[in-house]
C-alpha cells in the first residue's frame, strides 16, 4: 500500500442498516461449512427422491430414443408435419431448448462481467442446465433433416460430390453457431469445475473417487500462480461468451428472418429472441433451483435474494418480450405490407388462436405478477409462474413457426398442423432425457459452484474483519 | 509419505495459515525475503495476492488473441475457398463470397479458437495437468481446497536454508511448519 496515503483517511464507514444488502450465505456459514454442504451432496447415500425422480427420468429418456429410432428407420412421415407447414414441433423444440440455455450462459458470464456476486450460487447449476438443453435442442434438427447419416454434409468436411457447404444460408449459421456454443460452454463449466473437482478430490473417502475427480482435477492445488492465470482465463471465457450467447440467438433467429415468408421477415427478431431465450431460461433455472435448493438443504445458498432477483430477471426479459410482440403488430400495420399485416391478425385471430392466446398470457402477463415483492419472495408461486414461463416460451416458437407457415399466399396451400403421438413422445421424452442428465450431474459433481461462493463470503475478503484483518492493516 | 525419508530430501517447506489476511501478511513478507520459488495455496482466489507475492499480471489474453485471430482468418479464408475458388454454385444471384454473409460463421470461429485459446493458454502457462505433485500426498495439505491458506517455499530456492526459511515462516505467522517429501 501507499505509506504517503493516510490509513485513518481509508477507513470506510459502515453503512446505514437500512441500506445494508443481505448477506449472500446466510447464517455467517463458514468456509468449511460451504465445502461440506455443497459436496455433501454428491457424497452422501443416494437419496430416495433422487431414485424416484431418475427412474421416470430415465424411462421417458428411453422413450425419446425410440422415438428417434422409429423416425430414422422409417421417414419424417411419422411426424405431423407436411406440406405447407415443413417446420412444426422439430424447429419448436430446438429453438425451446436452445433458448433455455441462454439463462445459463447470461449467469456464468454476463453476470460475472457485471460482478453480479450473486451468480456464484446458482451458475455452476445454470451452466450444467444449458449444456443439457442444448444436448435436447441439438436432437431436433439432427433428427428433422430425414435422412440423418447424411448430417455430416453441414460440416465442411470433403465428400465424394466435391461440393461444399453453402455458406449465405443462414441455417448453415446457426450449425456453427450452436455447436461453438455447446463447445464453448463446455469449456466454460469445465474450467469453473477445476477447483471444486480438487475438493472433491481431497475429501474423497474411497480409492476410486479419489482417481475420477483426480484425474478431471488435473492436478489442481490452488497454488496463486495458477489462480491468477485461471482468473484471467474465466474473465476472458466470460468475455467470450458474452457475445456468443447473443449471437447464437440472433442467429437462430437468422433462421426465420432472412427468409421471405411474412410473420418471419423482420428486423425485431434478433434481440426479440435473445430477450425471450434469457426470458425462458430463468423460467427453466427456477423450475429447477426451487425444488432443489429444498431437496439439498441449501437455503443458506440459494437465499430468498437470489430467486427474488431472478424473479426480477424473468419481470424485466418478460416485458421485453411483450413490448417486441407490440412491436411485430404495429410495424405489421405501419410497415403496410399487406401479407405481414394478415399474418399476425391471422396469428391472434385465425385458426391458431388458441396458441397464441396461451403466449400470450403465460409470457406477458405472468411476469408482470413479479412487480409484487410478496410475490417474488413466495417460492410456491415463483415455481408456479416459472412453469407458465416455460409452457408459454414452447408456445411462443410454435404460434411463430407453425402459424407464420399455415397459410401459404395461395388458399390452395394452406393447412393446419396436428402433432402426432411420435411429435409428442419425442418432445415428451426430451425431459427425460434433460432431467436425467441433471439428476446424474446433482449425483456426482458440486451443484454449486463451492470455491466461487468461498470467495464473496466476508471471510474470504483479506480486509474484512472476519478475513483476520486487524485494524489498521492495509 | 513423509515417513519414507530414508533418502528423499524435502521438497519444500509448508506453513498453515487460517484466514486471508494473514496468508496475505505472510506472503508480502516472503516476497520481501527475495524468494523466487513459492508459493501460496488457497481455497479460492483471494484478492490482492497477486500484488503481495509480486506477481504480474496474467498473459493468457494473448494466447486468446491468438486463438481468435486464427479463427477469424481461418473462417473467412475457408469460405472463400470453398465457395468461391474451389466449387463455386451460383445461389440466388448472390455473390460468392462477401464478408458478410461469410461474417456469422467466422465469428462463431473467432469465438470457438479464442476459447480453445484461452483454455491451453491456461493450462500450458500453469503446467497443467499435472497429476502428481509432491504436494498432494502431504497429508495436511488437503485443507488447501476446504478451509486452510498455505504458503510453500520451495527447497530449491537459492535463498532456501533450513533454519533461516522455517524461522521466517514462523515469524510470519504460520502455524504447523512441516516439511514435504519429494
Amino acid at each position: 500500500m501507499d505509506a504517503s496515503v493516510d490509513k485513518a483517511s481509508l477507513r470506510i464507514v459502515a453503512p446505514p442498516v437500512e441500506l445494508e444488502r443481505e448477506p449472500l450465505v446466510l447464517k455467517k456459514r463458514s468456509l468449511a461449512w460451504i465445502s461440506d454442504a455443497v459436496a455433501g451432496i454428491a457424497e452422501g447415500k443416494t437419496p430416495t427422491w433422487w431414485w424416484a425422480a431418475f427412474f421416470p427420468s430415465v424411462l421417458l429418456m428411453l422413450m425419446c430414443f425410440s422415438m428417434i429410432g422409429y423416425l430414422i428407420s422409417t421417414g419424417v412421415g411419422v411426424w405431423g408435419l407436411n406440406h405447407p407447414i415443413g417446420w412444426a414441433w422439430d424447429i419448436t423444440n430446438f429453438v425451446f431448448w436452445i433458448g433455455i440455455g441462454h439463462a445459463g450462459t447470461l449467469i456464468s458470464a454476463i453476470l460475472f462481467l457485471l460482478r453480479q456476486k450473486w451468480r456464484t450460487s446458482i451458475n455452476r447449476a445454470a451452466e450444467a442446465m444449458t449444456l443439457f438443453a442444448v444436448a435436447c435442442a441439438g436432437i431436433f434438427p439432427l433428427i428433422h433433416v430425414g435422412r440423418i447419416w447424411l448430417a455430416w454434409w453441414l460440416f465442411p468436411l470433403p465428400n465424394a460430390n466435391g461440393i461444399w457447404p453453402q455458406f449465405r444460408s443462414p441455417l448453415l449459421w446457426d450449425v456453427f453457431a450452436v455447436s461453438t456454443y455447446a463447445t464453448v460452454s463446455l469449456l466454460f463449466w469445465y474450467v469453473g469445475l477445476i477447483p471444486d473437482l480438487a475438493t472433491m478430490r481431497d475429501r474423497a473417502k474411497t480409492a476410486v473417487r479419489k482417481f475420477c475427480y483426480g484425474l478431471f482435477a488435473l492436478g489442481w492445488t490452488g497454488s496463486n500462480r495458477h489462480w491468477s492465470n485461471y482468473e484471467k482465463a474465466y474473465l476472458l471465457l466470460a468475455g467470450l461468451s458474452t457475445p456468443l450467447v447473443l449471437s447464437v440467438h440472433s442467429i437462430v433467429s437468422f433462421d426465420f428472418a432472412v427468409s421471405q415468408v411474412p410473420g418471419w421477415h423482420t428486423t425485431i427478431f434478433p434481440p426479440y429472441f435473445v430477450a425471450g431465450a434469457i426470458f425462458s431460461g430463468f423460467g427453466m433455472v427456477l423450475t429447477l433451483m426451487i425444488p432443489l435448493r429444498t431437496l439439498c438443504k441449501l437455503e443458506d445458498l440459494i437465499t430468498i435474494r437470489h430467486i427474488e432477483l431472478m424473479a426480477k430477471v424473468i419481470l424485466a426479459t418478460g416485458s421485453m418480450v411483450g413490448y417486441a410482440y407490440g412491436m411485430e403488430f404495429f410495424i405489421a400495420w405501419y410497415g403496410g405490407n399487406p401479407y405481414e399485416l394478415y399474418a399476425f391478425k391471422n396469428r391472434a385471430f385465425g385458426p391458431y388462436w388458441w396458441a397464441y392466446w396461451i403466449m400470450l398470457s403465460c409470457n406477458v402477463i405472468s411476469p408482470q405478477f413479479f412487480w409484487f415483492k410478496k410475490i417474488r419472495t413466495n417460492i410456491v408461486l415463483v415455481f408456479i409462474l416459472s412453469i407458465f414461463v416455460n409452457i408459454g416460451m414452447w408456445f411462443e416458437r410454435f404460434v411463430i413457426i407453425v402459424t407464420s407457415l399455415h397459410r401459404d399466399y395461395l388458399p390452395s396451400n394452406w393447412g393446419y398442423f396436428k402433432p402426432t403421438y411420435v411429435d409428442i413422445l419425442t418432445f415428451v421424452g426430451s425431459f427425460g432425457l434433460f432431467m436425467t442428465l441433471f439428476l446424474l450431474f446433482m449425483r456426482f459433481l458440486p451443484v454449486i459452484a463451492i470455491s466461487e461462493v468461498k470467495g464473496v463470503t466476508p471471510q474470504a475478503d483479506p480486509h474484512h474483519p472476519l478475513g483476520g484483518a486487524k485494524g489498521g492493516h492495509h | 509419505m513423509s515417513s519414507n525419508v530414508s533418502s528423499s530430501r524435502p521438497y519444500a517447506i509448508l506453513a498453515e495459515f487460517d484466514t486471508p489476511a494473514d496468508t496475505m501478511h505472510a506472503a508480502e513478507i516472503v516476497r520481501d525475503a527475495g524468494f523466487k520459488k513459492w508459493d501460496v495455496h488457497t481455497p479460492f482466489p483471494v484478492h490482492g495476492m497477486d500484488q503481495a507475492m509480486g506477481l504480474k499480471g496474467s498473459i493468457v489474453g494473448y494466447f486468446t488473441f491468438a486463438g481468435g485471430l486464427t479463427g477469424v482468418t481461418l473462417g473467412m479464408t475457408m469460405i472463400w475457398w470453398m465457395n468461391q475458388f474451389d466449387y463455386a454454385i451460383v445461389v440466388g444471384g448472390k455473390p460468392l463470397f462477401s464478408p458478410l454473409s461469410a461474417f456469422p460463421v467466422s465469428y462463431e470461429l473467432t469465438i470457438l479458437l479464442g476459447a480453445f485459446g484461452t483454455l491451453f493458454g491456461m493450462f500450458s502457462l500453469n503446467r497443467l495437468p499435472r497429476l502428481h505433485h509432491p504436494l498432494l500426498k502431504h497429508p495436511r495439505f488437503r485443507a488447501a481446497t476446504h478451509d486452510k491458506f498455505y504458503v510453500v517455499i520451495e527447497c530449491a530456492d537459492i535463498k532456501y536454508s533450513t533454519a533461516e526459511t522455517k524461522a521466517l515462516l514462523e515469524k510470519a505467522g504460520g502455524k504447523h511448519i512441516e516439511f514435504v517429501e519429494e
